[in-house]
């Protein structure tokens, strides 16, 4: 299965790569919004994609809005991982798109129940 | 500082006696792990000093609170996921059907923990089957350590517990923020009620249940307690009940008058030639 990870911070990324590989993801990867459409676009078969909310040139957010105008990616699960933790922001999130919200800190264990919540467990292991 | 055997035989012997957990010779660490900040805690030099004391005085304050010290109380929302599935969609449907002139419905979390299991129950209800509102539900959680009881009483959570297996819509719907924690919802705790009762000493009211989660807990006692346990299981659940034990549990061995009933890679157990319809 392949995710796709979309995290400015290069540590970040290690970090979720680290843990999706373990799992048995493929791992691809995108420093922001912008870049991650263009990944998206030749990475035709991404199931999921992990989103940081805060990252420049187009962000997590604005990355999910315009994922979801796309008929294409309807399939696509779309997690925002970031350290925003308010109410407003978990709302705002689901609203614009979002399938699940991972607060930054996290552990693999949490991935691994998260994923199980968008339906794929078979998937990973 | 290490713990000493005799020291170690003492508590393993009494947290036995008191609640039936095991704790077998390599558990040494485990033990010194959960006591020493217990030990220091209270004022004790060491933990050598606490049990000292223990032995001495007896005194039932000391006992509950290392009996407590040595529960395992991990749980997450949602956990294991298939076991609320199975609840929404087959167990709650017949159920519902068949107490439908009654309207009375009671659930058991019989090792309650922090409540995270009660409260997956008690959203899986409200959201699937909101007109139960209106019905007699009885969502009972008990535990033996006070303190984890208390903490799901009050329904306050940190950023990590909802990190763990709860869906983001849930978070939205069931839960507000206070502070840097997400407190449950009043409608949501209103649901519930709780209890401190110890599985091993006589059970008190816990009433005719419907559904009892009784999950990740026999797995630290052993067999003639597991037996005892699942044989007065079937003297107070309901005939046509479900029980769920953990993923790593089973009756298998322990009781024959179960039945498991599958679903996907998970499941419950049902009463033997009970199934009435
Ligand atoms: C690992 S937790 C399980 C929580 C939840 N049922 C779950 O599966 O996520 C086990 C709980 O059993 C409780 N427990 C242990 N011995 C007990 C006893 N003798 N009577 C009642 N509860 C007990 C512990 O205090 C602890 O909270």
């Amino acid at each position: 299965m392949k995710v796709l990870i979309v995290d400015d911070s290069s540590a970040t990324r290690f970090m979720i790569r680290k843990m999706l590989k373990e799992l048995g993801c493929d791992v691809v990867e995108a420093e922001n919004g912008k870049v991650a459409l263009e990944t998206l676009s030749s990475n035709k078969d991404v199931e999921v994609a992990f989103v940081d909310w805060n990252m420049p040139v187009m962000n997590g957010y604005e990355l999910i809005q315009e994922v979801r105008k796309d008929a294409e990616y309807n399939n696509m699960k779309l997690m925002m991982v970031t350290t925003e933790t308010e109410m407003t922001q978990v709302v705002k999130a689901i609203e614009a798109g979002a399938n699940e919200y991972l607060m930054k800190p996290f552990t693999k264990e949490m991935v691994v129940e998260k994923m199980a919540l968008l339906g794929i467990e078979g998937a990973v292991q | 500082m290490a713990l000493e055997e005799q020291d170690f035989l003492y508590v393993s012997k009494m947290v036995r006696e008191e609640s039936a957990i095991v704790l077998e010779k390599g558990k040494e660490y485990l033990v010194e792990s959960r006591l020493s900040p217990l030990a220091q805690q209270d004022g004790y030099a060491s933990i050598k000093e606490m049990v000292q004391k223990l032995r001495e005085t007896g005194e039932l304050v000391l006992k509950l609170k290392i009996v407590d010290a040595l529960t395992t109380n991990e749980t997450s929302f949602f956990r294991d996921l298939k076991p609320f599935e199975m609840l929404q969609k087959e167990l709650l449907p017949e159920l519902i059907e068949k107490r439908k002139d009654q309207k009375r419905l009671e659930i058991w979390c019989a090792a309650a923990s922090t409540g995270q299991e009660i409260y997956t129950i008690c959203m899986t209800i409200r959201e699937n089957f909101p007109w139960l509102r209106d019905w007699n539900v009885r969502i009972l959680g008990t535990d033996i350590n006070q303190e984890v009881l208390d903490k799901a009483r009050r329904g306050v959570y940190s950023q990590i517990e909802v990190n763990r297996g709860l869906p983001a819509t849930m978070l939205i719907k069931y839960f507000e923020k206070s502070g840097i924690d997400w407190k449950i919802k009043d409608d949501l705790k209103s649901m519930t009620e709780f209890r401190k009762m110890n599985l091993i000493k006589p059970w008190g009211s816990v009433g005719r249940p419907d559904v009892i989660f009784m999950r990740n807990v026999l797995i630290y006692f052993d067999t003639d307690t597991k037996k005892e346990i699942l044989g007065k299981v079937r003297n107070i659940m309901q005939p046509d009940g479900f029980l769920f034990l953990g993923a790593a549990e089973t009756t298998l061995n322990l009781d024959e008058n179960y039945v498991r009933r599958t679903y996907d890679r998970g499941g419950c157990y049902t009463l033997k030639g009970k199934d009435a319809k």
